[in-house]
């Protein structure tokens, strides 16, 4: 007996190694160690033998259905992981191949860059606030220290539905709007189209978008409008970015200031780019005047404010070094889906 | 406004680096746009004698020169100029020198005419980008013969022998500050940014004894728009060039010399920022000045020749009979000074700002003085401008000044004066600034201050609150060196809803894959008819432009459908092989008895793609989507009926187009374009477009969402094919399987229409699997059957047949 279930161990053995898929395997297992299999066979006639030998055989039949059990499964792990790898290699795909398409819309770069300097404004704590682009003379200019036949008004060639209803030249008229209907404190910002009669061409649109800001509180200061302007370049542009202060002259405010950036290109140094001054100017600022103050009902022995205007065309094309703004209103895909 | 560099160091001292007075004079608010170097493209060109001149043996029209340009030896040149003489000065380019030719730099090298050796080229002014205006003794197609006024000195550059080398800036100066259009304003602001001195002395004359009243009269008939006239008369006059300097200071800034008068006038104009007129009394009529409206139906031929129609609001210098001048914008083409004019008259007036402007817009003559006087000059100033003509004219030896001068309503005021507290500056700036340092700085712009208060210099108009004396102060001082604080207190912020839920449709619409636009919000009235719009359409009642730049862009959008077309049709034209856009733009629709329209928010869709073939319900797909998006609900589709609140049906296609409903409300039109339409835009592929009110929307969609728990028991799902006739819609066969089912019904979604064999003709199979569930426990098959039955059964009452 015990030279049969070596006999066994050894056929068992020498047939694994031959088998080469996992379903005839199994058909082997069941073979040899099914219950109707070679092994328990034999191990049916167990009670013939003596009780000196049914220990020993005993611990034999057991060692050899182990060491069949083992080879079984490390001949099945075996076959998975070749059949495994077959598999793998024969799917292997050209992973060069283009992908399947999907749609994905794309923000205009307009407003991509306008929901940038919102997100910077509203973490200042400014609301974002909107107003009529069709608006009165009143609103536009009369409100804002300008007069009928202000020198200023010129440079501003102005659209007009009659005399008394225009195209608003600039958004400024929102924050006069605002003046009147809440009281200080205000920190709002008022962005939006605005319109000016200039011929389409490379750097002009007549109609264009301008984000402004508004702060008005006791105790603000020109030094606070530095710091509000410096930090949003700074997010704009970098922590690196360098602004400049200029004066300037605006009807509404006073003292008034255009900020200019330096230049990327040159650093300062003068470039085509910058029209060799190292500087281009970006936006303009000022101290809110008083007489725009009292016109809105504010008293400015107790309330000061500033103002400044931005013009979003002008951020955008930088950013993007795009160099015609008739891009941005032609609206061709080519265009659009590079944002 | 052009400065002369070499003018300006006639009252201040500006021999700082020229980047640094730049940089400076600009950060203190006198911006500079760029500035140059007068003949900078001149390269070895200098000063040199003609020692020896022969003809050419080779050439009956050259001449060989012998020059001494300072080099010890002679230098031999070849020139074809006729007006050269032995021992004239000339510019010689010598050898690897650079003039210009047909205004551009080019290099003259050593080289062979006609066999004989030449070293380099005499220059014509021309070739230095000079004209006779600039040098009158000189000829035009000639070498420049160098005059007494230039420096003869052998070997010595060009620029600099005859005075050619002036560092020219170009500013841009704003409107509050005509002060600063001048070469004194500009050299106070020099002195007061560096901390320099001011040289300027009144200007003073001697003059001849008359009695300027007898020789001229002078009456102001509107004392509102003219606040002040002086006239001087000038006597025995000798017309003529004048000098080099003059010329010189001129041509830098940007003015063409002309003879001595006219030049002395546009000098005062330049330095002292008052313009000036000069007339030849001859021809003043009647020897009288009258300041006056024009009357209706006048005429005057200005100095440029041209004949102008003057109307009764513009003021105008009147002699007895006629009109001399323009107020303030040009003289008239007859009493200007002619080369034998004997006696001359300067004006110096103030007239109001507002009428200079509004008469030089009318007659489209933007000139020197009109930009200067519609800025607003004050009346003071006007009697230092007269003095300096005159101190000009004795110093020219031009003529004789009568020493009594007119001055015409003439009255004196206090000047413009403000508050002045350190302390309310300080605060107001964020500053720091001492006291002492303040008031240094506004003597330096020639401000007093006195008693507590400010008082401004009588040429700064612009003076008028605290806070332009703060600017005065902070300008100075440096808007740089202000310190950059954040605002004190805490702000809270949000988007409104409206603004959150544009953002949400964006978001929705961007997910789907259109592209964002940005179009013009004015448009052509001819979009109306491209969109095939009635004539009788309220959309064609619009708020039109009355000055547009032209009738593409003359009235306002009552539409934005034809904005999306014009963008699809263009990218169609590009051949791009797909478009897919959305904007979400204003509307501007009129309102009766309303001054301002409204300003709607729409959002526009328009598509076409060559590739992949998506039609109308990829659109409605889009339509749905978004409504889901938003949380609209109670949601219909239904073809565009009679009662359709969108004039914009007119461009759709009548058999595939939809109005959405929410809550019974047309919130939106969408659909293919009518071929017509198409065609109309030169788009040959089919295209889709959509129009949604998105206030009428966020009205009526909810963003307000409870959980409902997930289902914890299977559903079943049971298929359903029915047959029925074309006509009915999909949605009438929905609705009343909803119904049929009830509460169990988890979803219906339709699979498939077919249309065909084994289908009789007009009827279509249209086939649903409809999903049922219950909350409390596994449906049985039993409960399932029994709502098929009735749907069934119901379908078939509408004559929607099990198949």
């Amino acid at each position: 007996m015990k030279e049969q279930l070596q006999n066994i161990e050894t056929s068992a053995k020498e047939e694994l190694s031959k088998v080469s898929d996992i379903k005839t395997l199994e058909e082997l297992r069941v073979r040899f160690l099914g219950k109707k299999g070679e092994l328990t066979a034999i191990l049916k006639q167990m009670g013939k033998l003596s009780a000196e030998e049914r220990p020993v055989i005993g611990q034999l039949a057991n060692k050899v259905r182990g060491d069949i059990e083992a080879a079984l499964t490390a001949r099945r792990d075996e076959l998975k992981s070749k059949a495994e790898e077959m598999r793998l290699k024969a799917e292997t795909l050209d992973v060069t191949l283009p992908g399947k398409k999907q749609k994905i819309g794309r923000a205009h770069p307009l407003d991509v860059t306008l929901e940038q300097v919102e997100e910077v404004f509203l973490g200042m704590g400014f609301d974002i606030v909107e107003g009529p682009e069709v608006e009165t003379d009143h609103y536009c200019f009369e409100a804002l220290n300008m007069p009928k036949h202000h020198p200023a008004r010129d440079t501003q060639d102005t659209f007009y539905i009659n005399e008394n209803v225009l195209l608003r030249t600039q958004t400024s008229s929102v924050q006069i709007r605002t003046m009147e209907n809440r009281k200080p404190p205000i920190r709002i910002i008022s962005p939006g189209r605005v319109y000016r009669s200039d011929a389409v061409d490379a750097t002009h649109s007549p109609l264009f978008h301008q984000i402004e800001g508004l702060v008005i509180d006791k105790g603000i200061t020109m030094a606070d409008l530095k710091g509000t302007l410096e930090l949003l370049m700074k997010r704009l542009y970098g922590e690196e970015t360098q602004v400049r202060f200029r004066p300037h002259h605006f009807p509404y405010t006073e003292p008034s200031a255009e900020v200019d950036l330096m230049c990327f290109n040159c650093h300062g140094k003068g470039c085509s780019m910058c029209k060799q001054e190292g500087w281009v100017e970006l936006l303009g600022s000022g101290m809110v005047h008083p007489k725009v103050l009292e016109e809105c009902g504010i008293d400015p022995e107790v309330y000061s404010g500033f103002a400044f205007g931005i013009g979003l065309e002008r951020i955008t094309m930088g950013r993007y070094s795009i160099n015609d703004m008739r891009l941005l209103y032609e609206n061709d895909m080519r265009f659009l889906e590079q944002f | 406004m052009d400065l002369s560099m070499k003018w300006l160091a006639d009252y201040v001292d500006c021999d700082m680096p020229i980047k640094d007075f730049v940089s400076g004079i600009t950060l203190s608010g006198s911006k500079v746009e760029c500035y140059n170097e007068e003949g900078d493209y001149l390269e070895n060109v200098v000063v040199g004698q003609v020692k020896e001149i022969v003809p050419h043996p080779n050439s009956d029209h050259m001449f060989i020169c012998q020059l001494d340009v300072g080099e010890g030896s002679l230098v031999q040149i070849v020139t074809g100029a006729q007006n050269v003489k032995k021992d004239d000065f000339v510019p010689v380019a010598k050898h690897k020198s650079t003039v210009l030719h047909d205004g551009k730099p080019v290099k003259i090298t050593k080289g062979k005419l006609r066999g004989e050796a030449s070293n380099g080229m005499l220059c014509s002014l021309g070739e230095l980008g000079l004209n006779i205006h600039d040098f009158p003794y000189a000829i035009e197609d000639g070498i420049f013969i160098l005059g007494d006024d230039c420096d003869k000195t052998i070997g010595k550059d060009i620029r600099e022998a005859i005075g050619f080398n002036d560092t020219v800036v170009e500013f841009e100066i704003t409107s509050n500050r005509p002060d600063c259009m001048s070469v004194i304003g500009l050299a106070r602001e020099t002195a007061a940014t560096f901390g320099k001195e001011l040289k300027v002395a009144k200007p003073e004359f001697k003059g001849v004894d008359g009695d300027v009243n007898e020789m001229l009269k002078v009456k102001i008939h509107n004392t509102d728009l003219c606040k002040r006239y002086i006239g001087a008369i000038v006597k025995n006059v000798k017309i003529g060039p004048s000098p080099r300097w003059m010329r010189e200071r001129l041509r830098a800034s940007g003015v063409r010399p002309i003879n001595n008068f006219v030049d002395i006038t546009n000098y005062v104009m330049l330095e002292y920022g008052r313009p000036m007129h000069a007339f030849d009394l001859r021809y003043v009529e009647g020897a009288e000045i009258n300041v006056r409206n024009a009357k209706a139906g006048e005429k005057i031929t200005t100095l440029d020749g041209i004949e102008r129609e003057l109307s009764e609001d513009m003021l105008v210098i009147a002699d007895a009979k006629k009109p001399v001048a323009v107020a303030g914008v040009m003289g008239g083409e007859y009493s200007g000074i002619m080369d034998d004019t004997t006696t001359v008259v300067f004006e110096s007036a103030c007239f109001d700002g507002a009428s200079v402007a509004t008469t030089a817009k009318k007659l489209r003559m933007r000139t020197d003085a009109s930009s200067r006087y519609d800025k607003g000059l004050d009346p003071h100033e006007c009697y230092e401008a007269l003095m300096r003509a005159c101190q000009l004219v004795e110093e020219l030896g031009a003529g004789e000044v009568v020493k009594t001068v007119i001055d015409e309503n003439y009255q004196s005021e206090t000047p413009l004066n403000v508050e002045f507290s350190a302390d309310w500056i300080n605060n107001f700036l964020g500053t720091d600034i001492p006291e002492a340092e303040m008031v240094r700085i506004l003597e330096k712009l020639e401000f007093t201050v006195k008693d507590g208060r400010v008082y401004a210099p009588w040429f700064r108009v612009d003076i008028g609150c605290k806070a332009d004396i703060a600017e005065e102060v902070a300008r100075i001082y440096g808007y740089n060196s202000i310190p950059d604080t954040i605002i004190r207190g805490v702000a809270n912020a949000q988007r409104t809803p409206k603004q959150n839920f544009e953002k949400k449709v964006k978001a929705a619409m961007l997910s789907m894959g259109l592209n964002e636009i940005e179009t013009f919000s004015f448009i052509s009235p001819k979009y109306f008819d491209k969109i095939a719009l009635p004539a009788d359409s309220k959309l064609r009642n619009t708020v039109t432009i009355m000055n547009p730049l032209g009738e593409d862009t003359s009235v306002m959008r009552t539409t934005i459908v034809p904005s999306i077309l014009e963008v699809v049709g263009r990218n169609y034209s590009y051949r791009n092989p797909e478009c897919y856009v959305f904007e979400l733009g204003n509307e501007y629709i009129p309102v009766e008895g309303e001054v301002l329209p409204n300003e709607p928010v729409r959002l526009g869709i328009g598509f076409y793609d060559t590739e992949t073939g998506a039609d109308f319900y990829t659109l409605k797909g889009m339509v749905e989507g978004l409504m889901n998006a938003v949380g609209a609900e109670n949601i219909e589709y239904e073809r565009p009926a009679d009662d359709c609140e969108f004039d914009e049906v007119s461009a759709f296609h009548p058999g595939r187009c939809a109005v959405v409903k929410v809550d019974g409300r047309q919130i939106g039109i969408f659909g293919e374009l009518h071929p017509k339409v198409m065609e109309n835009y030169g788009i040959e592929a089919r295209t889709y477009a959509a129009k949604i009110n998105i206030p009428e929307l966020m009205e009526l969609s909810c963003d307000t969402k409870t959980y409902k728990p997930l289902p914890k028991f299977p559903a079943t799902t049971r298929d359903l094919s029915v047959v029925c006739d074309e006509e009915v819609p999909a949605a009438v066969l929905e609705k009343v399987i909803r119904k049929a089912v009830g509460g169990i019904l988890e979803s219906v979604t339709l699979f498939d229409v077919y249309r065909g064999e084994q289908i009789e003709a007009g009827k279509k199979s249209v086939s649903y699997s409809i999903s049922m569930r219950s909350l409390e426990g596994t449906l049985t098959d039993d409960q399932a059957d029994k709502a098929m039955e009735k749907a069934v059964k119901e379908l078939s009452a509408i004559g929607a047949e099990l198949r």
